[in-house]
């Protein structure tokens, strides 16, 4: 019943060459989009706390919009209009990496809007009492405090953008998953590749979410 | 930019003609026939691993709360397994590798294990909600309903699950929104879906902002009709007393 597998392909070398390079992507698609996204989420979530209707409207259309589209879409939309608006092709890689940060902005954007909100009121009126204008009082006062009560949120949304980046298989960009299969085709191995790739995938973030779980008790210690 | 051409929908997806009515007769299909077919295998994903992802999910989240260590293991298990590795190789496990190692499960339609891999996938985040559930409420309860003499499966029915099941009903909205756009990702194993419609389409066209406008268009109504259909059904089953009881 069972069928024979056979892992003794998968050397160093194989590794090396297919793999590798899609790890890396993979690795550098989730920390530009972590910091981009969670950059220009912070924007907008000050955007939708704001008392001016002008700079509220615009974000919570921004966020509601992406937050409603699969990803998947997403992907698509941006490598079909990117070109249309510059005029010229774009890579999938260079254009999976501008998706994923403007994408995960609205998700790293809903985080900080419940960060922000959980700083005491209090804070921002001490910040204005001892004359701080509003950049003084969000980024001295309010932001440090907002970014380490969203700590564990924020790295457990960046764990699921590192299992979403493999949808970037949808414009067939080089990612660690893209590298298995190649691997896999090459081979003719694709059920071990397959195997192996959830082993790995699994591996990275079942233990970035320990990390986040230990991360989250120390804190709550602190607090 | 280009000017809108809404007439592509009325195209014979053969031929390329447009085609009166913009609806095919006789076995012929216009770009509309096809996007609508989509839109039901999109449905008919989502609705079925709904399904799946409910029963699974409620089953290991019980199993969760239960005094039994290895019950509370196993859901631990299950919970971390299916959170943990992306939906899209999730999928290809159970298209490739599922099938390969357990032979008999070969005749398998594509369709049937995306809807296992996407019902897996997401019982694991209704387990978690099912488990908050029940530990939301006073633990009082299950005491109660253990000292009256029901037993523990009785306890469960007739006591905890009740209350329980009607307080996740927001975050279970949320997750069924959530699995209509995660059935896109059944494009990868060639399931006709509206996600492999858009890419279908878009590549023998070439009119892709007029044909990814429309699929998204659904992918929007689909998800306001759950969302619709989850709060009526929230609104039937509220209890007078509780909090959100007397919207």
């Amino acid at each position: 019943m069972l069928a024979n597998l056979d892992f003794s392909f998968l050397n160093w070398q194989v590794i090396s060459s297919f793999i590798a390079k899609g790890f890396l992507f993979s690795i550098q698609l989730t920390l530009i989009a972590m910091v981009g996204g969670i950059a220009l989420g912070t924007l907008l979530a000050l955007m939708r706390l704001s008392s001016k209707p002008w700079l509220v409207w615009p974000a919570a259309a921004y966020v509601n919009t992406l937050r409603s589209i699969p990803l998947v879409m997403v992907i698509l939309w941006f490598f079909l209009l990117i070109p249309m608006l510059i005029g010229r092709p774009m890579g999938a890689e260079l254009s999976a990496i501008i998706t994923f940060t403007i994408f995960e902005a609205a998700y790293y954007s809903e985080i900080m809007r419940a960060g922000i909100q959980s700083v005491p009121k209090g804070q921002v009126h001490a910040g204005y009492a001892v004359g701080m204008t509003y950049r003084q009082t969000m980024q001295l006062v309010v932001l440090p405090q907002a970014f380490r009560n969203m700590l564990p949120v924020l790295l457990t949304q960046t764990v699921i953008l590192f299992q979403d980046t493999s949808l970037v298989y949808a414009i067939g960009a080089y990612d660690l998953l893209k590298g298995f299969e190649v691997a896999g085709k090459n081979f003719n191995r694709p059920v071990e590749t397959y195997l192996v790739a959830a082993v790995v995938y699994f591996v990275i973030c079942f233990s970035l979410s320990m990390l986040v779980r230990r991360l989250q008790q120390k804190i709550q210690i602190i607090r | 930019m280009a000017t809108w051409d809404w007439q592509v929908f009325c195209k014979d997806t053969i031929d390329g003609e447009i085609v009166p009515r913009c609806f095919g007769r006789g076995g012929d299909i216009t770009y509309l026939d096809w996007m609508l077919s989509a839109w039901g295998w999109t449905m008919s994903v989502a609705l079925l691993s709904l399904v799946v992802a409910l029963v699974a999910g409620s089953l290991v989240g019980i199993l969760r709360t239960t005094p039994n260590r290895g019950f509370v293991w196993f859901g631990n298990a299950w919970t971390e397994l299916f959170r943990n590795i992306p939906l899209l190789v999730q999928i290809f496990l159970w298209y490739h590798v599922i099938p390969a190692i357990f032979t008999p499960l070969r005749g398998l339609p594509s369709f049937i294990l995306v809807v296992f891999a996407l019902g897996f996938f997401t019982s694991a985040r209704i387990s978690e909600q099912v488990k908050a559930g029940i530990q939301s409420l006073p633990r009082g309860q299950r005491y109660a309903g253990l000292a009256m003499g029901l037993t523990l499966p009785q306890t469960y029915r007739y006591v905890l699950l009740p209350m329980a099941f009607r307080i996740v009903i927001p975050p279970l909205t949320s997750e069924s929104m959530n699995i209509v756009k995660n059935s896109s990702v059944a494009f990868a194993v060639s399931i006709a879906e509206l996600t492999m419609f858009a890419m279908q389409a878009q590549e023998e066209t070439s009119r892709g902002v007029e044909i990814y406008l429309a699929v998204t268009l659904l992918y929007f109504v689909s998800a306001f009709a759950i969302n619709r259909i989850a709060l009526f059904i929230e609104n039937r089953v509220r209890v007078p007393g509780m909090i959100g009881g007397g919207r």
